[in-house]
């Protein structure tokens, strides 16, 4: 295996929970919801997604697991959001305060057990073509359905009558309201949908990447994942091209330490987020004032008038 | 009426608060402070294994409390405090930046007594601990050196303290009694705990030619890529033989059982005194995990590294030291450098192949 | 039948006041729920997290000591989110101005330069921290780069800056190589109000902060103008209200505030410069702006109610041994109780009849 082919795995592997995580945010804010808390869903996909995957020995249903678990979890964030017009904001950093909390409680009693990790894809003949055989046809199930979810997501926001109004309800609630189209109904699915693929990229970590439970696991990644969304400008394309760009600076910046450069590590480690801060000025620049812009009514409670 | 309702609530909570409080009475009551959660499985989760083995020895004689995911900064003073306040005789704080926090805990409150870990500040009712994790880390190199077939090691670091460069220098220093030419990469990853991070750092390791993974951070992350690379990694904290049965060499075991014990005995007894206690090998503060995955050769080679450090034949920084730039590094402690030097490095030996951070 | 919200006419004093006292009822019956499972004792479990820490000046003061840093951080976000500005890195604003306060604790460091160290690092501090949060103001007014993005990245950097300098340049000579700088000196670092305890001039501060910004609020034309361009931007432009101008100027003031926070923080019950300084209080103040909210003397209820929960937590993970995660779980239903009684201020709700009307109903 070469290097460049086993930095490219690397990075895909290092991306995908981003990327399965933002792409559920990204869905929830064009619905035009502000759902802060992907931190406590993910770590909760993760204790849930290991807890199922522990006691039937499948990653399938540990997959499953976690993504009931983040979904169930975006509901508690719903009821009060669209239920009970709570500020989103708010909400959302108490919904990563109690996720870190239960799956901390759910965890407890995994930590310091394993599991077999997610099995990878093996093709005989194809998986065997230099380079490319092992990235295209050599991962494991998370990777390929985090790349259809962009693409389906693509599909439905641009290419079906759903996703138009999806998006006619994050851009302004009240004229879709005025159409008739039951706005908090259409959230609460878009709410749960980014539920589900945040608990989904937070159990990608202990099915597939670590595959071992400990407590607060995720690290931040949901605050990266909820950044990467801001820097598609909430474009399906440019976040997946967002999180690999987030996975390939994270993965090179060791590489380039183990090549003995010299340079602070601390430097190195803040590479990641410095180039995603200066690509997304570069692209605004390039954009100028047009273009995509966030939702209108992102983070906006919406009461109905009747 | 409202009013009455709530003075009457208050004071049924109060009784029912004080009932409570008053049932433990002679105990000795003792508190710790953990920096992470307890089931890191990492550092913190060593020491709450040490309170476990200490509640198990003296049962009822004690009563112990724990804080956990206390931050170093201005929390720890309070978190510290409120030990001291609710009857806690013995307070160990179990993180180096602790320190400040916890003399000045200690110099307010002069009759309970304080242990810190790993730091250097202590008091009369203040004493420290720490263990000669290099020692261990000796041992790792020696059989690195053997096991490499490429000839390069990798290191995953934390952060630049003096623990994690003594550990870097002490491992190339052994891998050099078995391979004079060992080259050793290391990667800081700047954090103790994100197994994510600690698995790309140890892929990353893995694809530049690197054949043992050594790790000062947490989580059994490198272990199981090392695994799934079918190369070979030393456990951190703990035996991590479980997560890599074909690919742990050994691990370094921070036992802190004895030493509570030892401590909250003494306490007990009337006989602790604040003291400077750094334990190694000999007295079991560190442990080596069973040598698995190698040769008879290498395993005999380890033991007799092992038993050379316990019977104090064989120092790991044992003169002549020398420095990346070739020249010898001042020896104060006689033949080897002394505990000053050990627990302040600040320089890497002949060999590490990375720039000394900060520097 | 079908749960509705509906507006009310105006606001309700007696909601109000009752508001907060339901969303405690509720935690209760919901702890109850939790702590007999796990049994522990729930009417014990209110008293250690919500009285005991009221009775004793002990944990008073560490109640100040605690809300202090998250209420002024909390104030100056508050103006960002009224005018509509999303600064979510106040914890990188923080970090940035304990360092750049810092910078004199550590030069001056042994030679009693005199009493005018400690204004002049207050001064730095909050110069640091309206700098730092300059960059994604001056990235979303010149190229349009959101500012969620751009502030919530340079938390990351500036820890990782602070990290940077406590291990090398500002490493304290007699720290066995440790990271941290040297204690700072009396001279630089902020007095306590009594003897004992660990309150500072820093909890004066933060109430001198809340009662400056309720006028600037209530009583200026830039209060105004925050409030018009956060709530109607188009009528705000017609008003000739620049909102370019408006978000250096929310971030600087927030900036400056956290970084005050920062550098009053270190100096006070910190005492060094080292990793760690902040437990997140610039994330846990977001939650203290909206909890309070974004009115400045909500925000210092918040941020002294939201300090007494975690006193208390650490105080049922003492006498009661319960886990902190249990106590983060009830700290999480506990803001979901209250924001959920919040809403009871300003809707109320109905139960609906008619299944025709579930197109309008809520989940």
């Amino acid at each position: 295996m070469g290097l460049l082919e086993a930095i490219i795995i690397s990075v895909i592997a290092a991306s995908t929970p981003l990327l399965l995580a933002a792409a559920g945010e990204l869905v929830v804010e064009r619905s035009g919801v502000l759902n802060l808390g992907t931190e406590g869903m993910m770590i909760m996909g993760a204790a849930c997604g290991f807890a199922g995957a522990y006691f039937t020995g499948s990653t399938l249903i540990g997959a499953l697991c976690g993504i009931a678990a983040g979904a169930a979890l975006s509901l508690v964030f719903a009821a009060l959001t669209l239920g009970l017009a709570v500020n989103q904001v708010a909400a959302g950093l108490a919904l990563t305060i109690l996720g870190v909390g239960l799956s901390g409680l759910i965890g407890a009693g995994f930590v310091g057990e394993r599991i077999t990790p997610a099995p990878h894809l093996y093709l005989p003949v194809l998986t065997g073509i230099p380079v490319v055989g092992k990235i295209l046809f050599g991962q494991d199930g998370f990777v390929y359905f985090s790349v259809a979810l962009v693409v389906a997501i693509w599909w439905f926001l641009y290419r079906t009558r759903a996703g138009l109004i999806l998006r006619a309800v994050g851009d302004s609630h009240t004229s879709a309201h005025a159409l008739g189209y039951p706005v908090l109904k259409i959230r609460l699915l878009a709410v749960l949908f980014g539920g589900g693929c945040a608990g989904l990229g937070g159990a990608f970590l202990p099915l597939a990447y670590t595959p071992f439970f400990i407590p607060g696991m995720t690290a931040g990644r949901g605050w990266i994942a909820l950044a990467l969304v801001v820097f598609s400008s909430w474009l399906p394309g440019r976040l997946a091209a967002g999180a690999y760009l987030f996975g390939a600076v994270t993965i090179l910046q060791l590489h380039a330490q183990a090549f003995g450069l010299g340079i602070p590590s601390q430097l190195m480690t803040a590479l990641p987020y410095l180039a995603t801060v200066i690509v997304l000025v570069l692209i605004s620049r390039a954009r100028g004032s047009a273009g995509s812009v966030a939702p209108a009514s992102l983070g906006i409670v919406f009461v109905p008038d009747r | 009426m409202k009013k009455l309702m709530m003075t009457a609530a208050v004071a049924a909570l109060a009784i029912v608060a004080t009932g409570f409080s008053a049932s433990a009475a002679e105990k000795l009551k003792i508190g710790f402070i953990y920096l992470g959660p307890v089931g890191d499985l990492g550092w913190t989760y060593m020491h709450e294994v040490g309170r476990q083995a200490m509640v198990k020895e003296l049962g009822d004689k004690i009563e112990t409390t724990y804080l956990e995911n206390v931050s170093e900064g201005p929390d720890s003073e309070r978190s510290i405090e409120q030990l001291a306040r609710t009857g806690h005789q013995l307070i160990f704080t179990t993180s180096f930046g602790y320190m400040d926090p916890t003399l000045k805990v200690a110099k307010k409150y002069p009759k309970i007594k304080f242990e810190h870990a790993t730091g250097f500040k202590r008091a009369p009712n203040l004493g420290t601990y720490s263990g000669k994790f290099y020692e261990g880390r000796y041992i790792q190199g020696v059989i690195a050196g053997k096991m490499s077939k490429t000839g390069t090691l990798g290191y995953i670091a934390s952060f630049p303290i003096p623990e994690v460069i003594s550990g870097i220098n002490a491992t190339i220093l052994g891998a050099q009694t078995t391979n004079p030419n060992i080259k050793l990469k290391v990667i800081w990853v700047n954090t103790w705990f994100d197994p994510g991070k600690e698995a790309d750092a140890a892929k990353a390791l893995a694809d530049q030619g690197v054949d043992v993974i050594m790790q000062h951070t947490d989580s059994p992350a490198a272990m199981q890529v090392a695994a799934q690379r079918g190369i070979y990694a030393f456990g951190q904290d703990s035996d991590m033989i479980k997560f890599g049965p074909k690919t742990q060499l050994t691990a370094i075991v921070n036992n802190w059982g004895p030493y509570y014990i030892r401590a909250a005995k003494a306490a007990l007894d009337g006989t602790w005194k604040a003291e400077d206690t750094w334990d190694g090998l000999k007295e079991k503060m560190v442990l080596m995990a069973p040598y698995t995955n190698m040769p008879d050769d290498v395993k005999a080679l380890a033991q007799k590294t092992e038993a050379a450090i316990i019977a104090g034949t064989l120092h790991p920084f044992k003169c002549p030291v020398l420095g990346q730039d070739g020249k010898a590094v001042e020896c104060k402690g006689g033949a080897n450098l002394d505990a000053g030097q050990i627990l302040g490095m600040n320089f890497y030996v002949k060999g590490v192949d990375d720039k000394f951070p900060g520097k | 039948m079908q749960l509705v919200l509906e507006r009310r006419a105006e606001r309700s004093t007696k909601i109000a006041i009752l508001s907060p006292l339901l969303a405690i009822a509720l935690t209760l019956v919901t702890m109850s729920i939790l702590f007999a499972i796990l049994g522990k004792n729930p009417a014990m479990a209110l008293y250690v997290y919500f009285i005991e820490p009221l009775t004793d000046s002990f944990t008073l003061m560490e109640i100040a000591v605690k809300a202090t840093p998250l209420v002024m951080i909390a104030i100056g976000l508050s103006l960002c989110y009224l005018a509509n500005v999303w600064n979510i890195g106040a914890e990188g604003q923080f970090i940035m101005g304990a360092v750049c306060g810092s910078y004199l604790a550590v030069v001056t460091n042994g030679t009693d330069p005199g009493p005018w160290v400690l204004p002049a690092m207050l001064l730095m501090g909050a110069l640091g921290g309206a700098l730092w949060a300059m960059i994604p103001a001056l990235c979303k007014v010149r190229y349009g780069a959101n500012e969620i993005l751009t502030s919530l990245m340079l938390v990351y950097v500036a820890d990782l800056i602070m990290d940077y300098l406590v291990r090398g340049p500002w490493r304290d000579p007699q720290g066995m190589n440790f990271p941290t700088t040297a204690s700072f000196d009396p001279v630089a670092t902020v007095p306590t109000l009594f003897e004992t305890g660990r309150i500072h001039w820093g909890a004066l501060v933060a109430l001198i902060v809340v009662a400056l910004a309720a006028v600037m609020l209530g009583r200026t034309i830039k209060g105004f103008e925050i409030r018009v361009v956060g709530a109607a931007p188009r009528a705000a432009a017609f008003a000739g209200f620049n909102s370019k101008r408006l978000v250096l100027f929310t971030f600087a003031v927030s900036g400056a505030l956290a970084g005050l926070a920062g550098i009053i923080e270190v100096a006070g019950p910190v005492g060094v410069l080292q990793p760690g300084i902040s437990p997140g209080y610039g994330f846990t103040a977001i939650i203290v702006a909206f909890l309070g909210r974004l009115n400045p003397v909500g925000i210092l209820i918040a941020g002294l109610f939201l300090a007494l929960t975690f006193i208390g937590g650490e105080g049922a993970q003492i006498s009661m041994k319960i886990p902190l995660d249990l106590t983060k779980v009830f700290q999480g239903i506990l803001l979901f109780y209250v924001l959920a009684c919040d809403s009871l201020i300003l809707y109320r709700i109905r139960l609906i009849a008619s299944p025709k009307k579930a197109i309008h109903g809520t989940a």
